[in-house]
């Protein structure tokens, strides 16, 4: 039960989200713009996207993505039509140009960082391991030695 | 190993603060334009004054002009007003853009604080706003003979902004032009 109230806690936001009633001739297009209000940032409210936003330029924003929506417009189009007004900043997941190639390369860059020093440290440790595993026989061979002599003492 | 290996997670961690520091300087509101390098949309909307008379971007081609965003309700522009009297009243040419006002208001504004600009466009649904990725009230773009966009502030063009952002540019702009 509290993790029930707990889940719908934590999805509270999307709940909210796109309160307003928005009608479409065709059905299909809402989930169409359910994606882009959540995908697009509010340019006035920095850190909301068009469908948390209650302020009056999200309002206005969305009511072109509908207008665009109705005029057979893809998705890809209207994210350039309202980037080449309000800039990259309004697309929550930026294209990948020659600003944000390392921002989306990063991850990658650092899973290959990591392989490499992994690669280097086990190398490294190899004729470690070997040596120990060397030093390990001979130790054995002195307790043998050892421990035979205390039996035969007794 | 190296010694010197043991101090790249040090360098790591200055060089991140630089960046960061540097970072703290940024205004996080300040969005780049898309606009500036373009040219001005294009639109046909009614004027402030007469009501019906329409107005469009070919109506300031040719000059050096400022095209002001402004509104009634936008507390910031009262601020800005008397700057953009003094400007006028030095010879620069403004174009308002009333935009989603109420005209009665727009023009009681106008007649009680003065009015600096050559005409007003008005723009009650926020079309033209939309077209300039206008996003908070007051805005102001220093537009070329051409009609391409120069510069943009957002916010209020106060005598620092103008000494600082816009004097060089406009000054530059209306030389070429002789």
């Amino acid at each position: 039960m509290r993790l029930a109230a707990l889940f719908a806690l934590c999805f509270s936001a999307l709940v909210f989200a796109g309160a307003e009633v928005v009608e479409f001739s065709d059905e299909s297009l809402r989930s169409r713009y359910q994606n882009l209000v959540q995908e697009l940032r509010c340019p006035k409210c920095q850190n909301q996207n068009l469908a948390d936003s209650n302020s009056p330029i999200s309002k206005d924003l969305r009511r072109e993505i509908q207008r665009m929506l109705e005029e057979k417009m893809t998705d890809r189009e209207i994210k350039n039509y309202l980037k080449s007004r309000y800039s990259e900043f309004i697309l929550y997941r930026p294209e990948v140009n020659k600003n944000t190639w390392l921002l989306w390369g990063s991850p990658v860059l650092v899973v290959l960082f990591g392989v490499l020093i992994l690669a280097r440290h086990r190398r490294q440790a190899k004729p470690l391991v070997a040596k120990g595993r060397e030093m390990i026989a001979s130790d054995q061979q002195r307790l043998n030695a050892m421990l035979g002599d205390e039996e035969n003492q007794q | 190993m190296n010694r010197l290996a043991l101090f790249v997670p040090l360098a790591l961690f200055a060089g991140l603060s630089l960046v960061l520091l540097l970072g703290l300087d940024k205004d996080p509101t300040e969005l780049p334009s898309a606009l500036v390098g373009e040219p001005f949309p294009a639109f046909n909307l009614p004027s402030l004054m007469a009501e019906q008379q329409f107005v469009t971007e070919q109506d300031f081609k040719g000059d050096v002009v400022l095209v002001n965003v402004w509104a009634t309700w936008c507390f910031a522009c009262r601020i800005e007003h008397p700057m953009l009297n003094e400007l006028s009243a030095k010879g620069v040419k403004i174009i308002g853009l009333n935009y989603k006002d109420q005209r009665a208001e727009a023009k009681e504004w106008l007649a009680e604080r003065g009015n600096p600009y050559q005409f007003n466009i008005f723009d009650a649904q926020g079309q033209l706003g939309i077209d300039l990725g206008v996003y908070g009230a007051p805005e102001t773009f220093l537009v070329d003979a051409s009609g391409i966009v120069r510069h943009r502030r957002v916010g209020v063009v106060d005598e620092r902004v103008w000494n600082t952002e816009f004097r060089a540019l406009y000054e530059q702009l209306n030389g070429s032009d002789q």
